[in-house]
Formats: C-alpha cells, sequence, structure tokens
C-alpha cells in the first residue's frame, strides 16, 4: 500500500510541478471559463429579467466545458511529450497512475473554481456562494475529475482525441450534473440542507461509482 | 543446464489484420548483449514493447527470470529498464527532478545518492539543476539511459538509442552503452548501424517480417560478413549504415 501511495504522489508531484511551471492547463481553462461567463452575461442580460435564476446553468456549464480542457490534457500532454510509456513502466498497479492524473486534474479544475465564483459574484452582482454550495461544488467536481480522466486516458491513443472526451464524457457525467443544478437552485433558493441531501447523496453515489469502476477498468484503458 | 533469463516461445502479435509479429522463438541468457537488426516494420519496437509490458502478445508466451509476463507484469517491470527513441522525460522539469519523480515510481528509498551516481556517470551532474528542454539531443539520451538505470534493473531494452544523434553523439553513446553493458546486464538492443550493433553484441539477429531469420554469435562475425548477409535477409536497397 505505501507504494502504491508513493506512485499516486509522485504522479500528482510531477503534474503540480509541471503546471506550476508552465501554467498551460490553468490559463487555458480561467480564460474559457472568463470569456464564458462574459458571452453568457451578456447573452442573458438582454432576454432574462431575473439574471440570478441563470446562475446555477452558468456555473455549472462554465465549470464543464473549461473542465474538459483540462481534462484533455492529463494524458494528452503525456502523450505529446512521449513520456506515456514511462508511467506504464511503473512497477506498480496502473491504477494508481490515474489516482494521481485525477487528484491533479482535481485539483487544477478547483482552482479554476476559486477564480470562477468571485468573477460570477460580480458579473451576476449577487452573492450566491455559501458553504453548501462549495460542498455541492467539490463533490461535482470530483465526479467530473473521476470520470473525465479516464476517458482522457481512452480518448488519447484515438485520432480524434480533442472531439472525443467530450462525446463519451458529457452523457456519463449527465447524472452529476443533474443532482449538482438541482442542489445548486435549492441552496440559492434557501432550502435547508436536509432537504437537499438527496441531490448531494446522488453525488456521493456517483462519485464512488466512477472512482470504483475507474480503479477496475483503467489498465484495460491504456492498454495499446 | 540454467535457466535463460529471457524466454519467448512463438510469439505472436496482429494489430486488427495486420500481422506484426509471426511466431517469434528465443532464448537469452543472463548476461548477454544481443543487437536485433532489422529493416522499418520489421516488428523490432513491437517485439521490445512486448518484453517490456507495454503491449500484450496476441499469442506466445513471454518468459522473464521464468515467470509469464502475464501473470505478473508489475513484477517484471522492476527487472526492466526501457530506452527508446522517445526519452520518456519531462522537459519542464529538471535532469534531478526528473530522475526524482522515477526514483519514487520505482520506490528507491533516499535515492539521492543514486541519482548523483548516475548523472556523474553520464556526465551531467553540473547540468542537474537546468531544464531538460535546454538539453542537447545526445545529453537528452544520455539522460534517458540514466532514467532507465535508476532501478539497477538485470535487463535493458533498448529501442534504436542512437537515433537522431549527430556521428560523435552516437560514438559517445556507443562508448557509453559498452561501459554499462559489463557481463552481469543482460541487453536487448534494436538498432540500423550494424557496425555500431555488432561493437556491443555478444550475439547477433536478424527480425524480418516478423520472424527472426538469423541468429549468430558476434564473435564469429566481422562487419564484412554481416552486411552482405543482411542485405540477403532483408534485401538490397535497404538504408544500413
Amino acid at each position: 500500500m505505501k507504494r502504491y501511495l508513493q506512485v499516486v504522489w509522485a504522479v500528482l508531484w510531477k503534474d503540480l510541478r509541471i503546471e506550476l511551471r508552465t501554467k498551460d492547463i490553468f490559463t487555458s481553462m480561467a480564460v474559457f471559463a472568463v470569456l464564458a461567463l462574459m458571452i453568457f452575461n451578456f447573452a442573458f442580460e438582454l432576454r432574462v429579467p431575473d439574471k440570478t435564476m441563470v446562475i446555477p446553468g452558468v456555473l455549472w456549464v462554465t465549470i464543464t466545458f473549461s473542465g474538459v480542457l483540462g481534462l484533455g490534457r492529463a494524458f494528452i500532454s503525456e502523450k505529446d511529450r512521449g513520456s506515456m510509456a514511462g508511467l506504464l513502466l511503473a512497477p506498480v498497479d496502473r491504477s494508481a497512475i490515474y489516482f494521481g492524473k485525477m487528484l491533479a486534474s482535481l485539483i487544477f479544475i478547483l482552482v479554476m473554481e476559486v477564480f470562477l465564483l468571485p468573477l460570477m459574484v460580480i458579473f451576476f452582482n449577487t452573492n450566491f456562494i455559501s458553504l453548501p454550495l462549495l460542498l455541492v461544488l467539490f463533490l461535482g467536481t470530483l465526479g467530473f475529475a473521476a470520470v473525465g480522466t479516464v476517458f482522457s486516458g481512452l480518448a488519447v491513443n484515438t485520432r480524434t482525441r480533442e472531439v472525443l472526451l467530450p462525446v463519451l464524457l458529457f452523457p456519463v457525467m449527465l447524472p452529476v450534473l443533474m443532482a449538482g443544478i438541482r442542489a445548486t437552485i435549492g441552496f440559492m433558493e434557501g432550502d435547508a440542507l436536509a432537504d437537499m441531501m438527496k441531490w448531494v447523496n446522488l453525488l456521493i453515489f456517483f462519485d464512488l461509482l466512477y472512482l470504483v469502476v475507474a480503479y477496475m477498468t483503467f489498465d484495460f484503458v491504456v492498454e495499446e | 543446464m540454467t535457466e535463460p533469463l529471457i524466454e519467448v516461445v512463438g510469439l505472436r502479435k496482429a494489430f486488427g489484420r495486420h500481422r506484426v509479429l509471426k511466431g517469434v522463438d528465443l532464448a537469452i541468457d543472463a548476461g548477454t548483449s544481443v543487437v536485433l537488426f532489422g529493416p522499418n516494420g520489421a516488428g523490432k519496437t513491437t517485439f521490445l514493447r512486448i518484453l517490456a509490458t507495454l503491449s500484450k502478445p496476441t499469442s506466445g508466451t513471454v518468459r522473464v527470470a521464468g515467470v509469464d509476463i502475464k501473470n505478473n507484469p508489475e513484477g517484471i517491470r522492476q527487472y526492466l529498464g526501457l530506452v527508446t527513441h522517445a526519452p520518456l522525460l519531462y522537459t519542464d522539469l529538471s535532469a534531478e527532478e526528473n530522475l526524482a519523480f522515477y526514483a519514487r515510481l520505482y520506490g528507491i528509498d533516499a535515492p539521492a545518492r543514486r541519482i548523483d551516481e548516475l548523472l556523474e556517470r553520464v556526465g551531467l551532474l553540473h547540468r542537474r539543476h537546468d531544464l531538460v528542454r535546454t538539453f542537447s539531443r545526445g545529453m537528452v539520451q544520455r539522460m534517458a539511459i540514466a532514467r532507465a538505470l535508476l532501478h539497477n534493473p538485470p535487463i535493458l531494452l533498448l529501442d534504436e538509442p542512437d537515433t537522431g544523434l549527430d556521428p560523435q553523439a552516437a560514438e559517445m553513446m556507443t562508448d557509453f552503452l559498452r561501459e554499462i553493458g559489463g557481463s552481469e546486464r543482460t541487453v536487448l538492443m534494436t538498432t540500423h548501424h550494424l557496425e555500431r550493433g555488432l561493437e556491443l553484441a555478444d550475439r547477433v539477429l536478424i527480425l524480418q517480417g516478423g520472424r527472426i531469420v538469423f541468429d549468430e554469435q558476434a564473435d564469429a562475425l566481422s562487419y564484412e560478413q554481416l552486411r552482405p548477409t543482411y542485405d540477403e535477409y532483408v534485401g538490397a536497397g535497404v538504408m544500413v549504415a
């Protein structure tokens, strides 16, 4: 188990170190998120009487689309620099590589959210941030990173990898997106945590399901 | 009679309808340096990738130290070091950070001394803090060898390690490989360069059309004998040095 965790940490450390140096993933996700927010803001300003009504949808769509940019890079960057084989040569169960990559993607998307939320408060002129909402965001992002990292590993060996990742990911992500959006609406409308637990539990269930399936299948996913 | 360190029996590999390896049988004893020649598309890289557990055979068996690679791929990887034409390094990490990362992957405790030792051996200790992206192709390939030797594997697989090197850097690489080969480590190398390969080999193989068509001890061969033999098996007009 110590060896396993050592490999998880090694992959995570390496990805964080490279990102801190290059800022490639964060820059692309943050720029996309800002552009998406601006487009949504202008579009809804003209057509929607109360912009706060659209915040849950805008929040999750922006996270999902900008997050895909980061998830795509998880394995594409390894493939492009020819280092994928180096990871696969590690004398340990390959799911350890998955967990290292997944944690790195999770951190990148969470950092992007930390940048996104205050911007949304400014753009939509309302403070909708609360602790329960942050919990829902974390659980939704965990599910997103869990399943997205697997599909990133799957898509990397295909010719249409940039297109294939969202095409594979979004249908599988629907339960998490649905639960995340419903819980966000509830918390913004002041519903009690107890009333929203069914959505929170659904998020936890799908997070666990994605993680277990990823653990069991990752070796086949990256196989030639 | 001792068991061979690497034993390959009836190895076949197909990608869809395209059959790359059509039945390779091979036994390599511990401490032997084997050089595998063959034209592009002969299946050399596929063969090495299967030995390295990066690709699964369609049929046939591969045993390393008596263990079938299908049964314990994680255990087998500890025995192997792989150098390919891609260096498997991170250009945005320094030389030291790259080796420290791989040391963690291989579970090497207190790796600092081993990293220093290897960087010194490949002549890059003075560049330890520099990003790999600032290195020349020859330096990157020396780093790749340091990476492959980090966990001191008894088997070293080299897939055209001299690709893209200028003659001087290739000569340095040959000297270095001769030095690290030694009598204890088993080396299996593919190359297009007949003369350089012959210099390093105890045993010479030619892979053509997915089969080993030539297998001879290197001390029984001179370059002048090998070249026409290679042309005969592989066909005239194939570019070799």
